[in-house]
């Protein structure tokens, strides 16, 4: 009933109406920027830190000092730290992610299939979780305070409580080991056909839907609960619209912007924080990547994957950031 | 369309008072009171009440806050507002009582049969949605006309109550829009749906008077022009004298007295409507100027952040010793932002502030404790300028340890001095904010900026949350402390009634000038201005078809609006 109708005029002042909104936007995205490269000079740093020399762990404890040094100056190691992280970063801008110690592999080319294997996992669990976090949250304030709203927060909460392992394991031992629905191994392979592919990541996506979803609703029914006490919410009420309709036309909208935030946090986490759900199913993606390649004190390749999950971060925060500044009418209409 | 379909329960041929639309019998509304530290407790807010309001006409509610105005304008929807509950009586509306009906019976009525028009129509519209998909929703929702239908009547009903560009003021959003359009946008989206009976609670009250009768005269119109029935509730006797067939006077959820409007503002014959009625202006003989301000604006501009728009324009105003300066406007005139310069919130750009004889610091951070000593302030919202969690006696105290470093007995002797000057006595000492009334509170911040002994109190609209009654008491207390303790107050209203009973001086400001300046004489005895002239015009008078003359007499439309 709220939608626009149809023919309706253009309204005043359009034509300028992107100016505040476009340089917000072009802030939030420059900030994003020097904040990726922030991190970059952390991570970095961080593992020229740690104890450790790179041509040692190459050639082994058995290596002469005469090839060490050699190595050293092949790798550019006795270079001055700026000069390394200044090369180190302009390969990552050219798309050359380095080559890892360990398997000699380009690093770029093992990513790129992992990264696209998370990210597959993270959609799809997405696609569960978010519509249902924030249906039972708009459910949850319907009937706030009564024993439906008590049973919604009582169980997200208990899911959301309990490890990643338990859950992972809970439900290999009820789907996979009992009823044999779906395989306790997410393997998944080059030119699987779609629909094998989501039944083998199946399991791992509802691991990661009910660990997700309890702070996403949560969230959803605080902010949409500090939206009822407006004088708006009233009229809508005093205009014989139902409780529900209330809820999603007046409310909603209204609350849109930490709903967002808290969407995007957590579909971030769905991404750089599914090692240990990615370890029990044995899913070859970006964190199973990283744990093994910490395990084998391969630098270049935590430094990559660190980046990403860097990346990954800020990006969908400067998402939500700039949702945010779109859905304040105020910004997008000013006066 | 609404008229073509019989609604549920339309009186039947043969019911008693057919023209009756509107029938309250013996109405009790019950709220759980939850005390802090206490059981939680039942407390009865309408005791009895009944009224009956025929097809077409207007009642007026009126009585000070806790009346239960409110709540009886809302019963009419069968709605209770943060758990009020109707626990006794009927409601009857067009013949069927709305009370047995459920949930169900409220939504198909609400908005459809009875309208709301609430005070704030800047909080009332959803910032999410354009104004005309929320004036049109109730019509569809009900199914009374389709949107082009809809939109078609809202677009009249905008024409009607002369609002601008009425064919694409339904584009904008609400934060597009000024408050008393606002105003008059909430009109259109109650009539719209083509309800019985509209109500209509303090609808002027959060406007500035120039606007005011604006939006008062138009609701008048629309109300006239579509035969609907209205509840009209206001603390305001002067303004529901012009609107109103018949007024109910209500104090503490009770009726007190219910009449004509004509017989209760000429021959009201309860002491409390007398009360009421008559006017409360307090004779104050305004002081002459003396020899030398001890406080002299001169030529103050002042913008807030980076912006062009300059908030106050070549200020310049003198404050004598003991002496009181009023400042009126409308909202946005800049009269606070005045106070925020002489204080040092705000830095003006150019001009000073002479203080004694030396030019003040611009910037509160640069200004010696003794200068910030000199100049105290109390606010509007008394309740939001104390920390709840301190007593009566801390938020006192505080001034008298900060300037003076008083300690101990010393301090506990001079706030309970403090207390009795403001009529109080020391057994509030340990009190909290919360347990006090909106009167009180407004007390202990008055003892609170006199522990400093000020030469200058800012008053920036002490009054104005307050009922008549007790802003009364605090206009009288404010006056007597300033021939004791020899105060000056720097007095900020839009209330041009309390500035008549306060002032030594008036400055009128308008778009950030001072348009008129001088003593209280001088300014309110005419040749006026065309500014003034519409400010003084637009105070609502006890007197039925003032509304009219002051509209016809006006000389400059009100820019605010």
């Amino acid at each position: 009933m709220l939608s626009r109708s149809a023919g309706s005029k253009p309204e005043p002042g359009l034509a300028d109406m992107s100016s505040p909104i476009v340089k917000l936007v072009a802030q939030r995205i420059a900030l994003g920027i020097i904040l990726l490269l922030a991190v970059s000079v952390l991570i970095f740093a961080g593992t020229q830190i740690l104890p450790g020399d790179v041509a040692q762990a190459i050639l082994g404890q058995s290596a002469t000092p005469e090839s060490l040094a050699n190595l050293r100056e092949q790798l550019g190691l006795n270079d001055p730290a700026y000069i390394r992280y200044f090369r180190w970063l302009g390969g990552i801008l050219t798309g050359d992610l380095g080559t890892a110690m360990s398997s000699g592999q380009d690093i770029a080319t093992s990513i790129k299939g992992r990264l696209w294997n998370t990210l597959f996992l993270a959609f799809w669990a997405a696609v569960v979780a978010v519509p249902l976090a924030i249906i039972l949250g708009l459910i949850a304030v319907r009937y706030r305070n009564g024993w439906v709203d008590k049973l919604i927060s009582g169980l997200a909460l208990a899911s959301t409580s309990f490890p990643e392992f338990f859950v992972g394991y809970v439900l290999v031992f009820f789907f996979a080991v009992q009823h044999q629905w779906f395989p306790a191994i997410s393997t998944v392979y080059d030119g699987m056909p779609f629909g094998e592919r989501i039944q083998a990541i199946a399991l791992p996506a509802a691991a990661l839907t009910l660990v997700v979803l309890a702070h996403m609703m949560r969230m959803t029914r605080a902010a949409i609960l500090n939206v009822m006490q407006s004088a708006y919410v009233e009229t809508a009420e005093l205009k014989g619209l139902s409780a529900f309709a209330v809820i999603r036309r007046h409310a909603f909208p209204n609350a849109i912007a930490p709903i967002i935030n808290v969407v995007m946090l957590n579909l971030a986490y769905l991404i750089v924080g599914v090692v240990v759900v990615e370890v029990i199913f044995v899913y070859p993606g970006m964190g199973q990547y990283l744990v093994d390649h910490v395990t084998k004190r391969d630098v270049p390749v935590v430094q990559a994957v660190g980046l990403i999950f860097a990346a990954v971060y800020i990006s969908l925060n400067i998402i939500a950031d700039i949702a945010a500044i779109v859905a304040n009418p105020r910004l997008r209409h000013p006066k | 369309m609404a008229d073509k379909q019989p609604k549920p329960g339309q009186p039947k041929p043969g019911q008693p008072r057919s023209g009756v639309l509107l029938d309250i019998r013996n109405l009790r509304i019950e709220a759980t009171v939850y005390p802090p530290g206490e059981a939680p407790k039942n407390i009865v807010l309408v005791h009895d009440v009944s009224l009956t309001l025929e097809k077409g006409k207007v009642l007026g509610l009126i009585g000070e806050s806790g009346a239960g105005k409110s709540t009886i304008g809302l019963s009419s929807m069968g709605y209770g507002r943060g758990g009020v509950r109707i626990t006794g009586g009927e409601v009857i509306l067009n013949g069927r009582d709305i009370l047995k009906g459920g949930n169900e019976g409220f939504r198909k009525l609400r908005g459809r049969e009875v309208c709301y028009v609430a005070q704030s129509a800047a909080a009332a519209f959803n910032p999410a949605h354009r104004l005309m998909d929320q004036v049109v929703e109730a019509a569809l929702l009900h199914g009374t006309a389709t949107r082009a239908e809809a939109e078609k009547r809202a677009v009249a009903l905008f024409k009607k109550l002369s609002l601008p560009n009425p064919e694409s003021i339904g584009e904008r959003f609400p934060h597009q829009v000024s408050g008393g359009q606002l105003q008059r946008v909430m009109t259109a989206m109650a009539l719209c749906s083509e309800p019985d009976l509209i109500v209509f609670d303090e609808p002027t009250t959060a406007l500035d008077v120039t606007t005011q009768i604006d939006v008062l005269a138009a609701i008048k119109d629309a109300i006239r022009d579509t035969h609907v029935a209205a509840l009209y509730i206001t603390h305001d006797l002067a303004v529901v004298a012009q609107v109103s067939d018949e007024i109910m006077v209500l104090r503490h959820g009770r009726l007190v007295e219910w009449g004509g409007t004509r017989q209760i503002i000429k021959e009201p014959r309860q002491e409390y409507t007398n009360a009421l009625v008559s006017v409360h202006e307090i004779e104050h003989q305004e002081q002459k100027p003396g020899t030398s301000p001890f406080l002299s604006v001169k030529n103050i501009t002042a913008a807030y952040g980076r912006s062009h728009i300059k908030v106050l324009k070549n200020v310049s105003v003198d404050i004598f010793p003991g002496q009181t300066l009023a400042v009126v406007g409308e909202s946005g005139s800049g009269k606070s932002t005045l106070a925020r310069a002489i204080t040092g919130l705000l830095p003006p750009e150019q001009g000073t502030v002479t203080f004694d004889g030396r030019p003040l610091a611009n910037r509160l951070a640069d200004r010696p404790k003794e200068d910030l000593r000199q100049l105290q302030m109390i606010y509007q919202m008394a309740d939001v300028a104390m920390n709840p969690r301190q007593t009566v006696g801390t938020i006192i105290g505080r001034p008298l340890e900060f300037y003076f470093g008083m300690r101990g007995r010393e301090r506990d002797k001079r706030v309970a001095e403090l207390l009795d000057k403001i009529e109080m006595g020391k057994g509030y000492i340990d009190r909290y904010p919360a347990e006090l009334s909106g009167g009180q509170k407004q007390r202990v911040c008055i003892a609170r900026s006199l522990a400093a002994k000020p030469k200058l109190i800012i008053c920036d609209e002490v009054t104005s949350a307050l009922d008549p009654l007790v802003a009364h008491g605090i206009l009288e207390l404010l006056l007597g402390l300033q021939k004791e303790e020899n105060v000056a107050y720097l007095f900020i209203t839009h209330d041009l009634a309390t500035v008549k009973s306060i002032a030594d001086s008036i400055a009128v400001m308008y778009r950030g000038e001072v348009v008129r300046y001088g003593a209280k004489s001088t300014v309110l005895t005419p040749p006026f201005d065309a500014y003034t002239d519409l400010l003084l015009s637009s105070v609502p008078e006890m007197e039925i078809g003032w509304l009219e003359k002051a509209i016809k007499g006006r000389r400059m439309a009100s820019a605010g609006n």
